[in-house]
């Protein structure tokens, strides 16, 4: 076999490889494992939030008020202060990724990712944010 | 003959950097939808095991 060969078949095989390695996106850094438990402990919380209505997943990957209504007004400020962070830590969470990927500008089609699979995975009852407006699985 | 194959080696060679290439500018959409449905089960706990050895296991 001529060196050129050799050369060839190593440049294949390597390529190959690399393909196989972008087959799934890196997702273990220490940042994103910190944020992913924050979102995980603050999600007890949030829980009976989405099944009341009070919140709801918007179709841009964040988390709005959907109906202030359904909590008692004294909770009115926790739960607004609820859904900024549990904002702050999404937004995180997309940016770090796409860096975790070298890919910074990668952050919004990740944010797309996220919005479309949280609200297909979101279970009957909770209130999503559809193209015509606001529904309820 | 020799002329032949570095030509082809060559050709192979342009080929395999063009696809790496190709691979590290696309949004890579498949992968993506794999890691926001682990990361989805996870926080929401969706799966009862569903730490990250688990996922990285089941893939």
């Amino acid at each position: 076999m001529s060196i050129q060969w050799k050369a060839a078949l190593a440049a294949v095989a390597l390529s190959v490889t690399l393909a196989q390695a972008q087959g799934n996106l890196e997702v273990n850094t220490p940042a994103i494992s910190a944020v992913k438990s924050s979102m995980a402990q603050r999600h007890a919380q949030l829980a009976p939030l989405y099944a009341s209505g009070a919140v709801g997943l918007k179709a841009d990957g964040s988390l709005a008020v959907h109906d202030a209504n359904a909590v008692p007004l004294a909770q009115r400020g926790k739960l607004n202060a609820l859904v900024a962070a549990e904002n702050g830590d999404r937004s995180t969470l997309y940016r770090e990724i796409a860096a975790a990927n070298g890919h910074p500008e990668w952050a919004d089609d990740i944010r797309r990712t996220f919005a479309q699979r949280w609200i297909d995975k979101a279970p009957a009852g909770w209130w999503v944010e559809s193209p015509g407006g606001w529904v309820r699985k | 003959m020799k002329r032949v194959s570095t030509r082809a080696a060559l050709v192979a060679l342009s080929l395999a950097i063009s696809g790496c290439v190709t691979i590290n500018i696309y949004f890579p959409a498949a992968a993506a939808e794999k890691a926001a449905d682990r990361i989805i089960d996870e926080v929401w706990q969706l799966k009862p095991d569903a730490a990250t050895k688990e996922g990285e296991r089941s893939r």
